[in-house]
This record gives C-alpha cells, sequence and structure tokens, in this order.
C-alpha cells in the first residue's frame, strides 16, 4: 500500500507513468558498468608511490604503521607493542595465514580463535586492501573474520601486503568484486585510524566505541 | 520531537543571552568551517566532485522509483526485508513491530537524524521498548532528556561541565573536566548495553541500489556495535538515500566527509548487506531496511526536488551566521539551519514553520558551501512566497508590504513621502546623523542608533544629475 502511494507520488512529480522498458534498461545498465566517477589525482600514482601514500595518510590518522618483511614477523611484534603496554591476550581470526604463525616465542601472549567479546584486550585480522587515497584500510566478513573483531577489542592489529594497497577506493571496490565473484560479503568495512570523538566540547579524544589503537602491520609481499 | 518551530523568535531573544550557549556555539565557529577549508584546499578536484555529484543527485532524482525497486529487490535476494513507509507513524510502528517479533526489551541505536524526525525513541518507550543511544554526543542527550541541536555534532550546545554533571548525576562517578575520562566512562558505561540489546538500530547515509547495501559513516565506531552484535539490525533511512552503485556511493563520500568535518574521510565507512551469511560467526540474524518517505515522495518534481540532492554534510549550518547566533534548537525542530528551513516547513508545514525562512539573512554563505549546490537562499524565498501568497505571514509584514504597495504604485505620492521621510529622518537625527530611537524599529534601535540618510533621495539626486 505504501509502496505503490511512494512510488506513485515520484511518478506524478516525474510526470510519468511505470518507467518505460527502455528507462529500465538503460539504469540496469548503468547498475552493471560500475562507471567510475572523477577519481582524484592524488590516488593515481605508480604502484611504489601509492604505499608511501597509504603510509602518510594512515599515520595522519592516527594509525600506527609497522613494516614487516614477512608475516611471520607479526607474532613479535605483537608481543613487544603488548607487553610494552601491559597486555597479554589476543584474539585472531582463523584464516589459514593466521593459524599458521609461530606465537612460541610471544610467551606471555595467550592467543585464541572467536568473535569478540566484552573485555577483550587486542585482535589480529588480515586486511584485503589498503587504500592509498586516504590511508584507508578494507576489510569484509568471512567465516574466518568475524566482525566484531574489527570493533570490540582495544587494540586492533591489521595484516596487510603491500601488493594489496591499491590508489583510489574504486580500484578496491574492483578488486572486491573480482575476489568475491560479484557477491557482496555481508559487511564491508573501511577503517580509516583508530575510533575517536569530538561530541564534548569539540574537542577530538581518541577512542571512543572502537578501538583505541589501530596497528598496520605492512607485509613486504 | 516536540515542535517548537513557530517560537522561533523567542527561542532565538533566548539563545542570544545564553552565556553558556554562546560559549559553545563559539567552538562550532572555531572548528568546522576553518577544517573544511583546509580540507578543501588538499583536493584541487573538490569543485569537480561538486558538479559530478549534484549532476548525479538530478540523474538518481529523475529516476527515483526505478532505483528504489532495484534495491528492494537486491535486498530480499541477500535475505533482507525491505518496508516502505509512507509517514512518521507508518515507520514507528513498523519498526516496534519487528521489535515485538523478536520480543526485544532493548534497543541500541546509531545516530540517526531520521529516527529524530519520526521520533522513534519516544514511541519505543511508550510500547514497553527501552532505546539506548549509543552515539557519545546522542548519549549525553539523552541522559539528559535533551535533543540534538545540530545534525552530524548532536552536543554542541553542551559545555563540558555540562557533560560532567549529567555523568556525575547518572553514573554516581566523580566529576571530571577532562573529556577523555568522560569519554572513557561513557565507553564503559555502554559497553554491555551493546552486548545485550535485542536490536540494533542505524540510520544509513546512503543505500546502494546495484548491491542492497546500506552504509553508515561514523568516527565512533558505535554504528558499528549496534549493527553487529544484535541479532536483528533495521536500519531506517529516506528515500532520497539511494545510490545506484558502490562508485558513485564513493563519490559522494569523497564530498561528505571533507564537508562535514573536514576530514580526509571518516574513521569507519561500514557497508551491511543482508544478514549473517552461512560460516559467518558473528553479524544479525535479520536485517531490515525502513524507507521512510514523510514527504519526500511530493518534493519530487515540486519547486523543493532540489532540496531532495542534500547528504545531511552540515555545511551549511556550520557557515551560517544565523545559526552560529542562535543555535539549533532554536529551529525548533530536528533540522536546522539554512537545510532544516527549507525542510522544516514542508515536513511540519509552513503554518508552523514559516519563521525560519524568514531568518535569513540571504547571504549565500550555505550555497557556496553545499556539496551538491542545493540553492538554498532561493528556496527558502519559495517558501516565503508561498507563505505570503496563503496569508499566512504576520499582520506587520502583510500591511507593511501592503502600504509600500500602495505608494509604489503611485510614483508622484512615493516620491513626496520618500523625500519628506528623508527629511524627517534628518531632523530626528540631529547634528550626530545618529537615531536614538525611532518608533516602529525599536527592534532595531533598542541595540543600536539607526544612521539618518546623508543627502538627498534617489529620486532628487537622478533628476539633479540629468540637468547637468
Ligand atoms: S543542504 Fe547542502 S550543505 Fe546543507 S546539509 Fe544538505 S548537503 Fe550539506
Amino acid at each position: 500500500m505504501s509502496k505503490s502511494e511512494i512510488l506513485g507520488n515520484i511518478r506524478r512529480g516525474l510526470k510519468r507513468g511505470e518507467a518505460s522498458t527502455e528507462q529500465k534498461a538503460s539504469v540496469a545498465q548503468r547498475l552493471s558498468r560500475h562507471t567510475r566517477n572523477l577519481v582524484p589525482q592524488r590516488a593515481q600514482l605508480p604502484h611504489e608511490e601509492q604505499i608511501k601514500l597509504f603510509i602518510e595518510m594512515a599515520k595522519e590518522a592516527a594509525a600506527e604503521v609497522f613494516e614487516l618483511e614477512s608475516i611471520d614477523d607479526v607474532p613479535a611484534i605483537c608481543n613487544q607493542w603488548l607487553t610494552s603496554h601491559g597486555l597479554t591476550h589476543i584474539v585472531t581470526g582463523s584464516d589459514s595465514e593466521l593459524l599458521s604463525l609461530d606465537w612460541s616465542k610471544a610467551e606471555n601472549i595467550a592467543t585464541e580463535q572467536r568473535v569478540a567479546q566484552v573485555g577483550d584486550q587486542a585482535s589480529l585480522t588480515l586486511s584485503f586492501a589498503g587504500i592509498a587515497e586516504t590511508g584507508t584500510l578494507m576489510l569484509h566478513s568471512r567465516g574466518e573474520s568475524p566482525t566484531t573483531l574489527n570493533f570490540l577489542p582495544d587494540t586492533h592489529f591489521v595484516v596487510l601486503n603491500r601488493s594489496d594497497i591499491v590508489g583510489p577506493y574504486e580500484d578496491a571496490w574492483q578488486k572486491l568484486r573480482e575476489s568475491t565473484n560479484g557477491e557482496m560479503p555481508r559487511t564491508v568495512n573501511m577503517i580509516t585510524g583508530p575510533s575517536r570523538s569530538a561530541d564534548i566540547e569539540q574537542k577530538l579524544q581518541m577512542g571512543a566505541h572502537g578501538p583505541k589503537d589501530l596497528i598496520i602491520l605492512l607485509i613486504n609481499r | 520531537m516536540q515542535i517548537n518551530s513557530p517560537a522561533f523568535k523567542e527561542n532565538a531573544r533566548i539563545a542570544l543571552h545564553d552565556v553558556n550557549l554562546q560559549k559553545a556555539l563559539g567552538n562550532l565557529k572555531a572548528g568546522f568551517p576553518t577544517k573544511r577549508a583546509a580540507a578543501v584546499a588538499r583536493m584541487p578536484e573538490f569543485e569537480q566532485l561538486r558538479d559530478e555529484g549534484t549532476a548525479l543527485k538530478n540523474h538518481i532524482l529523475e529516476n527515483l522509483d526505478i532505483y528504489l525497486e532495484q534495491f528492494e529487490e537486491n535486498v530480499v535476494k541477500n535475505g533482507g526485508h525491505v518496508h516502505w513507509c509512507r509517514t512518521s507513524k507508518d515507520a514507528c510502528k513498523t519498526i516496534l513491530d519487528i521489535c515485538k517479533e523478536v520480543d526485544a526489551k532493548t534497543v541500541t541505536k546509531g545516530k540517526s537524524m531520521v529516527s529524530e524526525e519520526i521520533n522513534l525513541n519516544d514511541y519505543l518507550e511508550k510500547n514497553g521498548v527501552e532505546p539506548i543511544e549509543t552515539d557519545l554526543g546522542e548519549y549525553i542527550l539523552q541522559l539528559r532528556g535533551d535533543h540534538p541541536s545540530h545534525i552530524i555534532a548532536p552536543a554542541i550546545h553542551l559545555n563540558l561541565e555540562d557533560v560532567s554533571d549529567i555523568f556525575h548525576e547518572k553514573h554516581h562517578r566523580p566529576k571530571s573536566s577532562d573529556p577523555a575520562v568522560l569519554m572513557q566512562e561513557a565507553r564503559e558505561m555502554l559497553r554491555q548495553k551493546f552486548a545485550s540489546a535485542d536490536v540494533g538500530i542505524t540510520g544509513a547515509n546512503f543505500f546502494v541500489a546495484e548491491t542492497g547495501s546500506t552504509i553508515i559513516v561514523t568516527n565512533e565506531g558505535n554504528g558499528d556495535l549496534t549493527q553487529t552484535l544484535p541479532k536483528t539490525h533495521i536500519v531506517v533511512t529516506s528515500i532520497e538515500k539511494v545510490v545506484p552503485t558502490l562508485e558513485d556511493m564513493t563519490l559522494f563520500l569523497r564530498l561528505l566527509a571533507r564537508s562535514a568535518t573536514g576530514q580526509e574521510f571518516t574513521v569507519y565507512n561500514t557497508l551491511s548487506t543482508g544478514p549473517r551469511r552461512a560460516g559467518d560467526q558473528d553479524g544479525p540474524e535479520n536485517f531490515h531496511v525502513v524507507l521512510v518517505d514523510n514527504g519526500r515522495s511530493e518534493m519530487v518534481g515540486s519547486e523543493f526536488q532540489e532540496m531532495l540532492r542534500c547528504i545531511r554534510c552540515s555545511a551549511c549550518m556550520n557557515h551560517c551566521p544565523v545559526y552560529g547566533a542562535v543555535g539549533g534548537h532554536s529551529y525548533g525542530w530536528v533540522y536546522p539551519g539554512p537545510m532544516g528551513s527549507v525542510l522544516t516547513p514542508k515536513m511540519i508545514g509552513i503554518e508552523n514553520a514559516g519563521l525560519l525562512p524568514n531568518a535569513s539573512t540571504f547571504c549565500g554563505k550555505c550555497e557556496s558551501v553545499c556539496p551538491v549546490r542545493i540553492p538554498l537562499p532561493k528556496l527558502m524565498r519559495h517558501w516565503r512566497e508561498d507563505e505570503f501568497s496563503r496569508h499566512l505571514s504576520p499582520k506587520a509584514v502583510r500591511w507593511g508590504l501592503g502600504g509600500w504597495a500602495f505608494f509604489a504604485k503611485r510614483p508622484a505620492l512615493y516620491r513626496i513621502l520618500s523625500s519628506s521621510s528623508n527629511l524627517f529622518l534628518r531632523l530626528a537625527a540631529g547634528k550626530k546623523g545618529r537615531i536614538k530611537k525611532l518608533p516602529l524599529a525599536s527592534g532595531w534601535t533598542n541595540w543600536r542608533d539607526m544612521p539618518a540618510p546623508s543627502g538627498k533621495t534617489f529620486m532628487q539626486q537622478y533628476k539633479s544629475g540629468k540637468k547637468d
């Protein structure tokens, strides 16, 4: 009832009845073409410069960035960071790359794989892409990577391959469509720095409801 | 939210004398405009992006019905539900029904102006469901029994002491003058609520026809916890927020962050597409989108269609001298500032909100910063004309204008009147050239002296010019 009234009003406003087959076809075509609008020059760079820009922009958004030779270095850096902050526990995604990490040298750190819970100190997930334009991470939900890991723990470690850094957001959408066969995952998270709020007197404070620290582990791959 | 727009003048008068409010508004003026200018300066293509955004919105509105139906089709394909609601009441009832279906006791809420527009919190409360605002600003307001005064900085009218006082009263913890401590306190208070809520309600900044996704943009991450943890996620949004593709959404995201807070990009931009998938370990089991019309479909094809381009960035109010002087509450309803002065009369009736479009200084700043180039002054002028032609303007205005028209149609009389009043004003001003008190203009002369006309009238000068 409401639907037909709303659509009826819109059509009356547009001075036409239901859209013609041609109109619908032209919209359908537009939807399937994924034509890009203007992409800022800033994001159109050779790959090495994209990486530089990504790091610069992520840091500007108050993320910490560590450049690592290999994903095998992840436990050591997490250990170092967590220990120096007096923390002892990390929940990780269950992607095979994360499951195969060797935490035996990180003696003081307990790891486990599950969804996040209230009170969790830290989490570790993989990210799907890095977007140089604004230093943004793109993550998406999968069985191995529960979304709560990105939002509930106080500290979020994110592994990102240098090869997964793209220039503009548009390249990340293309990469996403290719990797999921055009199926949208339940949720896609674009994350630029740790959580914050300026709701009290317009003074910016870091760490509102999401992670207080966002640590990007950039892997040379 | 109660409608208090008819009292705009009274509200504004009180606001101008409210020392605390004036201090808080100072924070706004010092912040947003400067940050926006800096962010715009870093994006050389910004003006082009604005042109593209404007054109894209126009294209969307021309095909609005098709895009909305496409969106619905894709939400359903992904296992979600779409509810079309013509009025606030429809929308509230739909949301309550979904809450009842899952036997909800508490609902966490991300910030949503549409939910303010439909007065959702009151409705839920009256019907036995407790809504909990999770955006820090909205949370503070809810504790105070207050309402937002700005669309992206809802608690901008408050100062630190106000927050400290209400937290002390409600949280039973010591007062603090450190915003970081207060924020941490709110974080702790809300953690458990996020986890135990039965339903999460968020708004949507946009929704995407191509994929059936909705997107929320926040800096805090509260919206993400709201939509991920409870079993049911309800998105309440309005029909004009549809965009064709992810690429199109991207164009608006580039415009939105810079225009709103002067950020390069907002911290969290989160897309939701349907309920949890097979294999997912978390995420909601039910996904509902409540599409609110509330008068918007009638704006299509009307002189107010351009207002439907609005992406709720708040740049217009951040730069508005009237908003900056009197604050958002003076406007008396959900949408303040220039965009509210156009939108509010449409939604609550010009007879309730006629003072708003009249409060503009027509300086044009709002239009000059609007990312989708909405001609706000022109639209406000439409309202003024509409109001006048429907005999809704105050008697003083009608008589004044009527009197002026009488003389304007009689040039000889007009000239006699204008030259004699010129003389009268100069005599009244005496040597100093300033008038301390002027009958019928006390609204001006109570606060400042009125300068007397300094020479001859235009017609007198024109005539003498001709002779030379
Ligand atoms: S009218 Fe323009 S400037 Fe104002 S909130 Fe809407 S989009 Fe932003």
